[in-house]
């Protein structure tokens, strides 16, 4: 699939009376396990130390969220 | 019965003294979808659920445990010998006044822990939806602390648990999956 994300946006109504200044996009999360079903067999691991640093053993997995005033360094950014 | 490891499910590090932090991440110790409920709702379901599923419910609920461990470390650093000044201007004047800088079961508006925040409908399939929408509740919660947090180390230790939650989310939809499995059938639909 191209342009897979995990992350979703969405573009809500924008009201000329609106007070606060209007957000324009809105993303949510979707990550990777909404997608898998039955973890199926043989999929690609980690190392030990980078699977308890990541907190999942399976590459599939692993989606680390970022805040805003964090640089994002993750896949899925 | 139990085993504990004097250790942490992973090293808590925080950069420093931020009683505003605390605050938001009281919700995840106290707070309807925190890891307290979480571990409570868990191992209390297990009585009532099919054998194939029990162990998995054993597994998760005691790790909730230790992430309840991880949140109280956090909370603790990040209010540790902060000046009741401090908590003033972090809003947790209130805190203060009824109980010093003890931690307390509550959530991030000061409502107490409750045991309703816990469901246990004796359905299997009811029972492990809430707990796959518990999940997804507590990753949200844990992306909308991040987002309030500017501490990077902190914000580390978050992510490790917000990933926590995405594999539990899985294995609570497997077991679902597990038990609506037609695979042992003749299959005439």
């Amino acid at each position: 699939m191209k342009n897979f994300t995990h992350k979703k946006t969405y573009h809500p109504y924008i009201s000329p009376l609106d007070p606060c200044p209007p957000i324009r996009t809105k993303t949510y999360s979707t990550p990777p396990h909404l997608y898998m079903g039955f973890q199926p067999e043989n999929l690609e691991q980690f190392n030990p130390r980078e699977a308890l640093q990541a907190g999942t053993l399976w590459k599939a997995f692993y989606d680390p969220y970022y805040g805003p005033k964090e640089k994002g360094r993750g896949p899925n950014e | 019965m139990w085993i504990y490891e004097k250790k942490l499910q992973y090293p808590v590090k925080v950069r420093e003294c931020n009683p505003r932090l605390a605050k938001y991440l009281i919700e995840q110790y106290g707070g309807a979808d925190g890891e307290l409920a979480a571990a409570l709702r868990y191992l209390n379901q297990r009585y009532t659920i099919p054998d194939k599923v029990i162990g998995l419910l054993t597994d998760i609920g005691t790790e909730e445990f230790a992430h309840l461990e991880m949140i109280a470390t956090m909370i603790y650093k990040l209010t540790k010998d902060a000046t009741p000044e401090q908590l003033k201007a972090a809003g947790i004047e209130d805190h203060y006044v009824n109980h010093d800088n003890a931690l307390f079961y509550q959530n991030a508006a000061g409502v107490p822990f409750t045991a309703s925040y816990i469901q246990a409908k004796g359905d299997p399939i009811a029972d492990l939806y809430e707990d796959i929408a518990a999940e997804e509740k507590a990753r949200a919660t844990y992306q909308w602390i991040i987002d309030m947090s500017d501490d990077p180390d902190l914000n580390d230790g978050l992510r490790f648990l917000r990933e926590r939650e995405i594999v539990h989310s899985q294995r609570f939809r497997e077991a679902v999956e597990l038990l609506k499995d037609e695979r042992d059938r003749k299959k005439i639909f």
